[in-house]
């Protein structure tokens, strides 16, 4: 790891100011100088292997006070970017109204980590990308602008299948960030201009030509807290993975019912695993809308979702593996007692 | 016959200290000089190390004792108290918090050391394996990792044994599934995971017991 300060920001008007400090602050966040400091799960991770070179780091760990609250009290769901992976995974009232949002948490990483990452940080963390955190590869347009992308012909097993670009193919790594995009979630931004509002589906960017910028956020900006209007008692997290547990998605499924009668009112499908972004699957929510839910009409649903999927040499199978995955993940919806 | 090798009695008492006392002051010998060599130099006396290349003065409380330390910021939990603070019974694994081998508690969370940077848990209460036991009487989840016969080689122990209390304190320890789900940030490369179920089953009983 490359020599670094540490400081502490007590408050929310600190902490910007730390952090947007940085020179060239119209720079890709991930390459800021001046890194937020929260978990430190990918953070630290990153910078022991050189992939990310801060000089400074700013713990904004002390603001967890006012932002890290869990709060079901007005219809809907607040979440602070700062309470803890583990802390809102067992919380019971999340786990009875929003299971897709408990599971897609405790689904995640180890108990360890979820003890430490927060909510904020979860939804970016970065590509789980063999090339892009061994910085022995010399080829990796995320970690180095316009060198190309080993993965393309490399091993690409773990790649993304939708969403890709000719310049990366990384799989978007997380979790939680499915269930907040399927239920239409918002995410609050404090920055210098105080506080402001956006739907979390514009957060992530796809990576195009520039793959090194994840999100629209710039230094000295801030997510402070993810808010999902109604109620979603009828949703739950599919997550298929090399091994049982503490692993990460080949493929996963957010997805979210809303069931009258035996006949689907709303549906919500988002994609794990085989994206480079949180995946919505927009188009195949509609062929639900006032139909029921057999498996004709999953399958047929599950195929629209994995429209326009292109793999590379050894991911094909996640392919139809997203396809099986979705459809399990709505007809075990559907089948939910609630 | 003289030339037959001595009995495992006689080579302790020649030997005269134990292969733990022996690793321990080894240990101290090799952290003695950074200390002193950091300690002796113009950074030590400045206030606030701006300078990233500067040690920082900190203190950690550590099993309950305030431990104080002049380290690089970029020092993390695990390195502070493996090669500074000579608490070298939390083991370095992988060092990027996939294995769990070197699993703390942190204000009674278990919390993985190696992605904790030490400068920013200052006044937190750190727990170590090493600060379980009541002098000899050893704590119910380290009786009974020797029960089950939890381990083989032992390394990844230390890191299972803090996983398992925190496990059980959570109330995940409620069913082999349960613990085996939330054991699953500890990786043991003997595979001793059936007894190590049963450790967590054999030491929940007991600790819920009071």
């Amino acid at each position: 790891m490359r020599p670094m300060t540490y400081q502490k920001a007590n408050d929310a008007r600190a902490a910007v100011q730390a952090l947007a400090a940085a020179a060239g602050g119209d720079a890709a966040l991930t390459e800021s100088s001046i890194q937020p400091l929260a978990g430190g799960t990918t953070l630290i991770d990153l910078m022991k292997l050189d992939v990310m070179r801060p000089s400074t780091l700013v713990d904004i760990n002390p603001l967890a006070g006012s932002w890290s609250e869990i709060n079901l009290e007005n219809g809907n769901l607040r979440l602070g970017a700062l309470a803890r992976m583990s802390d809102v995974a067992d919380h019971p009232e999340v786990q009875r109204l929003y299971p897709v949002v408990a599971e897609s948490l405790k689904l995640a990483a180890s108990p360890q980590l979820r003890n430490m990452a927060t909510l904020g940080g979860n939804v970016l963390q970065r590509t789980r990308c063999t090339y892009f955190r061994d910085v022995s590869y010399a080829s990796c347009n995320k970690r180095n602008p316009g060198s190309g992308c080993a993965a393309m012909d490399g091993f690409n097993r773990m790649h993304a299948v939708l969403g890709t670009s000719e310049a990366c193919i990384a799989s978007y790594p997380g979790d939680f960030a499915q269930a907040l995009i399927a239920l239409d979630a918002t995410v609050e931004i404090t920055g210098k201009a105080g506080v402001h509002q956006m739907p979390f589906a514009q957060l992530h960017k796809p990576p195009g030509n520039t793959p090194e910028i994840e999100t629209v956020l710039r230094p000295g900006e801030l997510i402070s807290a993810f808010v999902i209007d109604g109620r979603w008692p009828r949703s739950l997290y599919l997550k298929i993975r090399d091994r049982q547990s503490y692993e990460f998605a080949l493929a996963s499924a957010a997805v979210a019912l809303d069931v009258q009668d035996g006949i689907v009112r709303e549906a919500r499908v988002a994609l794990g695993g085989v994206a480079t972004v949180p995946w919505r699957a927009r188009d195949a929510e509609a062929l639900m809308k006032g139909q029921k839910l057999d498996d004709a009409t999953a399958q047929h649903v599950a195929e629209a979702a994995m429209a326009g999927a292109s793999a590379r040499q050894h991911n094909a199978f996640k392919i139809d593996l997203g396809k099986r995955v979705v459809a399990h993940a709505l007809q075990r919806a559907a089948m939910m007692e609630i | 016959m003289s030339e037959s090798p001595p009995s495992k009695k006689t080579s302790k008492k020649i030997s005269g200290f134990n292969r733990r006392a022996f690793m321990a002051g080894a240990a101290g010998a090799t952290v003695a000089v950074p200390l002193t060599a950091r300690a002796a130099g113009d950074a030590a006396r400045l206030p606030a190390a701006k300078d990233a290349s500067l040690p920082v003065d900190m203190m950690l409380r550590v099993n309950g004792a305030d431990r104080p330390l002049s380290v690089d910021a970029r020092t993390t939990v695990l390195d502070a108290l493996r090669e500074y603070l000579g608490l070298t019974g939390s083991k370095k694994g992988c060092d990027h918090g996939q294995c769990g081998a070197c699993t703390v508690l942190i204000d009674g969370r278990r919390v993985v050391s190696c992605l904790t940077l030490a400068i920013a848990v200052q006044g937190r209460e750190i727990t170590t394996i090493e600060g379980l036991s009541q002098g000899d009487k050893l704590h119910p989840m380290q009786q009974a990792f020797i029960d089950q016969d939890a381990f083989q080689c032992g390394y990844c122990t230390p890191g299972q044994i803090m996983s398992a209390i925190a496990c059980v304190k959570e109330r995940h320890a409620n069913s082999d599934e349960d613990i085996r789900e939330y054991m699953s940030g500890n990786i043991c490369r003997c595979a001793a995971y059936p007894n190590i179920v049963a450790a967590v089953k054999q030491a929940a009983s007991q600790i819920e017991k009071g």
